[in-house]
Formats: C-alpha cells, sequence, structure tokens
C-alpha cells in the first residue's frame, strides 16, 4: 500500500507550524539522497516559481462614479486605453496596450517605452495615474468626459485577471535569416546568432505537475508579490501534446488562467517590459505550491533541468508563416550553460525569464507556508490533461459576401 | 597601457586632425567605439588608447591641453541594478562579457572595465535597465 496524504492532512500540518515544506530545486537533492519513497513521506509541500513576460495579463478596476455620473465608452490611464465595452465604470487594461501616440514601428525597430504593463506597474506601485474618459452621455449617465488623477487607493476593485499565464514549456527561438529579427523573444540575431529561451525549468510551476493532478480551478498561489488563485485553464491550453517519458511535454502545453488583488500585491513582482521592435509586455511572478500526496507526485516534482527539453524553432521562416522546419529540441540544462548545439554549431543562449527571481518566488512562498500564512485549497474542478480531447485551431479563411455587416441584423 | 575614455570637443577641435596627432606623434593606439558629433560640429569620441605609459600620458595631455574635455569612461556606463530583473537577456550580447551570468546562481553582474560601449545591451533589456549616460558638456 503506497502512502498517501490529503489536503486536509496537509493543510493541519501547516496550521501546527510542522510541514515540511522545500522548492522544486531543493527536492532534486533530498530525492537523490533519500529516494521518492522516504521524500514522498517526508514532504509535504514543494514550491516552484516564475518570473517572465507574459503578455496575456491585465487589470479589472472599477474606478467609481464621477459627478454627475458618466458611462465611459473610452478610457486611458497614463495615455494607455482600457478597455470599457461593459459596465459603466469598469475597465480592463490589457500589459501589451500602446498609447495611441506610440510611434510604434514606423521607426523601426521601434522602443515602446511605455504600455499597458508599465501603468500596472505604476499603479501597483502607488503612483499618481492620469485618469481620462470620454462618453456620449445618457439621461442616467450624463457626463460625457473626465479628466483627473487617481491613485491604487482611490478605485474600488483592482484585480489582476489574466488569461494566459506560465506556460508549461516554450519554444526556444532562432534565426536562420540572413537580418537581425526583432521578436517577443527578443532580439535574435542572424544565421543562428542566438538561441533564446522562456522559462524556469526545474522551478516551473507547469512542469512540476505535467498532468495538472494537483494544479487546478482554485489554487491558491503566489501572484504578483500576493495571494491568487488559478480561476481556469488558460487560453492555448493544449495538454495532448508530444511528452517525454517523464510526462513532461517536449512543446508548449498546458497555460494557466490566474486572478487575484491588485491591491496585496508588489510592483517587484509585477515589472512593465519593452522588447524592442516588438512591443510592450508585463514580467509577471507567479508561484504555486504542490502538494505532496503521493509518491508519484514527488516523482514529477523532482524533475532536473536536463530532464525537460524544449523544441528550436527558426523567427525568420518558420514561426511567422507557420513553416514545418525541424532544428530538433533544447535541453534546458544546456540552454542555462550558455551553448547549445544546432546542425552541429555552437550557439550562444539568450533567457528572458529571471531564474533568479523565480527562485525568489519558491523560497518566498516556502516561507509563507512554513509560517502558517498560506494554506492550500483543493482545486474544485482539475484542468484538461493528456487525455483531453483539444484540438489547437486556427482562423479560417472565409469570404464574409457581406454576411453580419454591422445593423443588418436590426429588429426594429 | 591601455585605457577607455571619452573625450568631449567643441567646433574648433572637431576640425583638427586629432585622432591622427595621437597616433603619429604618441605613437598611440586609437580604436574609436562610439562617436557623435552634431550638425554645429561638438561632440564626443569613446575611444580605446593603447601604448606606452608615458606616451599615453602626454597624448592625454595633448588632448586636454587643446580644450578636450577627457574623462574616464566608467563614469558614463549604467547598469541599474534596481531596474534589473535579472533575465540574463544581456549577458549573451556582451562580447567582451562585461554583463555576465553566474552559471550556478543565474545572477547578472556588471564589470564596468571590461565594457566596450557596443550599445547591444541597451536594445535587448525589456527593463531599460542599462543607460549609456554621456552627459555632453556646454561647447568649450
Amino acid at each position: 500500500m503506497t502512502y498517501k496524504k490529503t489536503y486536509e492532512e496537509i493543510n493541519e500540518k501547516i496550521r501546527r507550524g510542522e510541514a515540511v515544506v522545500v522548492t522544486a530545486e531543493e527536492v532534486i537533492d533530498i530525492v537523490a539522497e533519500k529516494g521518492y519513497e522516504k521524500a514522498a513521506r517526508e514532504i509535504d509541500v514543494v514550491t516552484t516559481g516564475t518570473f517572465g513576460p507574459m503578455c496575456s495579463s491585465g487589470i479589472f478596476i472599477n474606478f467609481g462614479h464621477s459627478n454627475p455620473r458618466i458611462k465611459m465608452k473610452r478610457v486611458w490611464l497614463n495615455g494607455v486605453e482600457a478597455y470599457t465595452g461593459i459596465a459603466a465604470v469598469d475597465a480592463y487594461l490589457g500589459a501589451a496596450q500602446l498609447p495611441e501616440t506610440d510611434p510604434e514601428n514606423k521607426v523601426y525597430p521601434g522602443r515602446f517605452t511605455y504600455g499597458g504593463g508599465h501603468v500596472i506597474h505604476d499603479f501597483v506601485a502607488g503612483k499618481r495615474i492620469r485618469l481620462e474618459a470620454v462618453a456620449y452621455g445618457t439621461d442616467c449617465y450624463p457626463n460625457k468626459k473626465v479628466d483627473t488623477v487617481i491613485t491604487l487607493n482611490d478605485v474600488n476593485e483592482a484585480f489582476i485577471f489574466n488569461p494566459r499565464n506560465a506556460y508549461q514549456n516554450y519554444n526556444c527561438a532562432v534565426n536562420l535569416g540572413e537580418r537581425i529579427l526583432y521578436t517577443y523573444m527578443g532580439i535574435l540575431r542572424p544565421n543562428l546568432g542566438n538561441a533564446s529561451y522562456s522559462t524556469s525549468g526545474q522551478l516551473s510551476p507547469l512542469l512540476n505537475d505535467p498532468y495538472y493532478k494537483t494544479i487546478g480551478i482554485g489554487t491558491r498561489i503566489f501572484l504578483g508579490g500576493g495571494i491568487g488563485y488559478v480561476a481556469w485553464n488558460g487560453t492555448q491550453h493544449h495538454p495532448n501534446v508530444l511528452r517525454g517519458e517523464n510526462g513532461v511535454p517536449k512543446v508548449p502545453a498546458g497555460t494557466l488562467s490566474v486572478i487575484g488583488d491588485l491591491k496585496q500585491m508588489d510592483p517587484y513582482w509585477l515589472v512593465g517590459l519593452s522588447y524592442i521592435g516588438y512591443g510592450a509586455t508585463m514580467a509577471v511572478g507567479i508561484g504555486v505550491p504542490i502538494p505532496i500526496l503521493d509518491e508519484e507526485i514527488l516523482r514529477y516534482t523532482a524533475v532536473k533541468d536536463e530532464d525537460i527539453y524544449c523544441p528550436i524553432v527558426d523567427f525568420s521562416e518558420g514561426y511567422p508563416y507557420c513553416k514545418p522546419i525541424d532544428l530538433g529540441f533544447a535541453n534546458f540544462k544546456e540552454l542555462k550553460s550558455g551553448k547549445i548545439t544546432i546542425n552541429g554549431r555552437e550557439v550562444v543562449t539568450t533567457p528572458q525569464s529571471s531564474y533568479p527571481r523565480a527562485r525568489q518566488i519558491a523560497n518566498i512562498l516556502k516561507n509563507w507556508i512554513k509560517a502558517g500564512k498560506f494554506e492550500l485549497t483543493q482545486p474544485v474542478q482539475l484542468l484538461p490533461s493528456a487525455d483531453a480531447d483539444i484540438e489547437f485551431k486556427s482562423i479560417p479563411t472565409r469570404t464574409p459576401n457581406g454576411l453580419f455587416l454591422n445593423g443588418n441584423r436590426r429588429r426594429d | 597601457m591601455k585605457n577607455k575614455v571619452v573625450c568631449y570637443f567643441s567646433a574648433a577641435q572637431s576640425e583638427q586632425p586629432i585622432i591622427c596627432q595621437l597616433i603619429r606623434n604618441y605613437d598611440l593606439i586609437v580604436n574609436i567605439l562610439k562617436a557623435n558629433i552634431n550638425p554645429q560640429k561638438e561632440g564626443y569620441l569613446v575611444v580605446e588608447l593603447e601604448g606606452d605609459k608615458g606616451q599615453y600620458e602626454e597624448g592625454i595631455a595633448f588632448l586636454k591641453n587643446l580644450g578636450v574635455i577627457v574623462e574616464p569612461l566608467s563614469e558614463t556606463v549604467v547598469w541599474n541594478e534596481e531596474l534589473c530583473i535579472q533575465c540574463g537577456a544581456c549577458a549573451s550580447f556582451c562580447p567582451t562579457e562585461a554583463l555576465s551570468i553566474d552559471r550556478d546562481t543565474m545572477i547578472i553582474s556588471f564589470d564596468n572595465s571590461k565594457c566596450v560601449v557596443c550599445g547591444m545591451c541597451l536594445d535587448c533589456c525589456p527593463t531599460r535597465a542599462i543607460n549609456l549616460h554621456f552627459e555632453v558638456k556646454e561647447a568649450v
């Protein structure tokens, strides 16, 4: 009979201050020393972490009302537009949004100095933010214009709701072409000049629970320096992909959608980024605790960098034009060493995700749990896993022929 | 000896063959790392000077006598550790390992003395934590 623990048993130990909590790095050495079975009995929780650019991120805000009231038609924070096609003074500001005044790539490569992610960073830092809104005015909401200054304390609610974070594995980007490329994977030098990768490997949340056996809807997590929750699977969640013998996907696979109160977060863990020639985005700090319910789950958390592979993808033709070009796989231990070999050539590697900060997150989460400040939650529903029937779709090419033009379906 | 310096000069000086004289008269090896001259012909040069210690010092004295302001390069390169998120992207673009990663901890560090001001780190840093700071003075 194999040894099993329940969420409640682990939480009871957390409350008593007796839980054995280690990071996803530390567990590797413990397993090497004690073996899987003994380690699984002793360890209660393994903490993970990741801190990297996550474009599919943003915040919902309720500003409260002006007097007279306003139904915002368009709204800007420090000149960056938020989406307000929802209730009167609700809006969603996306991390990748740019101000209309940004020259973008008109002067190539563009600098993208300030975007949604930078606004979110400034907002959570408590800085003063210019709020501008316009409206057409209604009987119930007569105001047509707001131009003021707000801080995080002035709004009713501000919460992060990121549709896709913590990608389980990601492509290693290279450039087979003749000219320098400016991409969301950073600068790619021509003729295999460098190889860019973005994951925290053995510390990464979903690489430590490859079949999502403990991470699901309702899982309490470290998010942006505060506490958040897994809300759903992320967009582009694609679990039924090529996996290694250890269960770890060898290509981009699962993703998480996460939610949490911005008012208890920290600008250190939500940082606006500017990718030259590409755009603005935000680095998000996420840490997920994995309860060691049994030996199988412990085995997954003991995954090492050398057991994690990601596909090498060409960004000159392969990625942008969806051309399959087989360049093989890169091993994460080699990627971290600074050099990998592609087609017999040594190529320097460029990290995009911060490994030191990922480690910091895993340690902070560990300390929260050890101090009894953070208990684990059992998911109310697990995410679709490797056996799910999920098809990865693209936009279909069809001719509209005048169908569904705005207004031709009016009922009056 | 070998040293990297920033030379700020005015319009009058920019019309003189300063570099040529440094090479000819002081037997210095001059490597121009970066240069900028505005339409008013004022500007700066970032140069690496290499040669015999005595001749190096005479060369610098020659520049100063002309009214060129010579400052050590290290004063003008700024790595803002507070803005840096330790992603490490810059290190793979740095040709001299001035920006380098400790492969055990993956922590990045910056060694000013190795920097040749190529500027690649400025473009690849997503937090813009690295800045080249040339405090261009008023015309001399």
